[in-house]
């Protein structure tokens, strides 16, 4: 068994899913790439982002 | 009651200002006598496009096959498609979220008891074979005891709801609702 941090785990969750998405949203190899990143840049760097309103919500 | 310096008085439109003539016969408040474009895009409508969606849509064979092999096994809508690429990404992205959520002791949903475990079955049942596979060897952790299961069954219902869209985008392709 294995338990990750729920960082590592939203990285795993966010790499995968963003492959998928790039691979059916878009129709060119190079668009696949690029929806790709920005599907994980958006899961990244939103989960950072909320995780410190929540930090200075919760202060 | 005086008016301050900094008040600026904006000057009323002319009716003779070329700005604001319309063409003759044109009102405001008319609408356009055109339906709401809702999706676009480029050369989508072109004569190629037809041709090659009337191709795909003439041959021959199961048009569902690709949807219901890819809901089966994740990749495989793709690779009857002779896209061994693409398939070979998305099987590998679909099973290692499965074989991930299971690592991780998450639960393999059986029946539903409430809403919630309802909409984590269906979840579960994108995985096709994966999920009835695992329910025999009694995989998956039950009931929750750790954090890190409880990342593992929304690992699982992740994976079968990616699943699904790889099945109904190799659809797409076998219709020819999507171009390549």
């Amino acid at each position: 068994m294995i338990r990750p941090s729920h960082f590592t785990a939203l990285l795993l969750v966010a790499v995968f899913a963003s492959t998928v998405f790039g691979i059916t949203m878009r129709d060119t190899p190079k668009r696949m790439l690029r929806y790709g990143l920005y599907c994980f840049t958006l899961f990244v760097g939103s989960a950072i982002v909320l995780s410190w309103v929540m930090y200075f919500i919760a202060r | 009651m005086p008016r301050s310096r900094n008040t600026q008085v904006v000057p009323t439109p002319r009716r003779d200002d070329p700005e604001l003539r319309l063409k003759r016969g044109t009102s405001i408040r008319e609408p356009l006598n055109r339906g709401p474009v809702l999706y676009s895009q480029k050369g989508m409508g072109s004569a190629e496009n037809k041709a090659a969606s009337a191709a795909n849509k003439t041959d021959k064979g199961f048009v569902y096959l690709p949807l219901i092999a890819g809901w089966l096994v994740p990749g495989a809508g793709h690779f009857l498609l002779r896209k061994w690429g693409r398939g070979t990404l998305l099987a590998i992205s679909i099973i290692a979220l499965y074989a991930l959520g299971l690592a991780m002791d998450g639960k393999l949903y059986s029946g539903a008891q409430d809403i919630l475990e309802l909409l984590g079955l269906v979840g579960d049942l994108g995985n096709g074979l994966m999920y009835f596979v695992g329910r025999m060897m009694s995989l998956g952790g039950d009931p929750i005891q750790f954090t890190t299961a409880e990342y593992g069954t929304k690992f699982i219902e992740f994976a079968g709801l990616l699943n699904v869209i790889a099945a109904i985008d190799a659809h797409n392709l076998r219709t020819g609702r999507k171009a390549s």
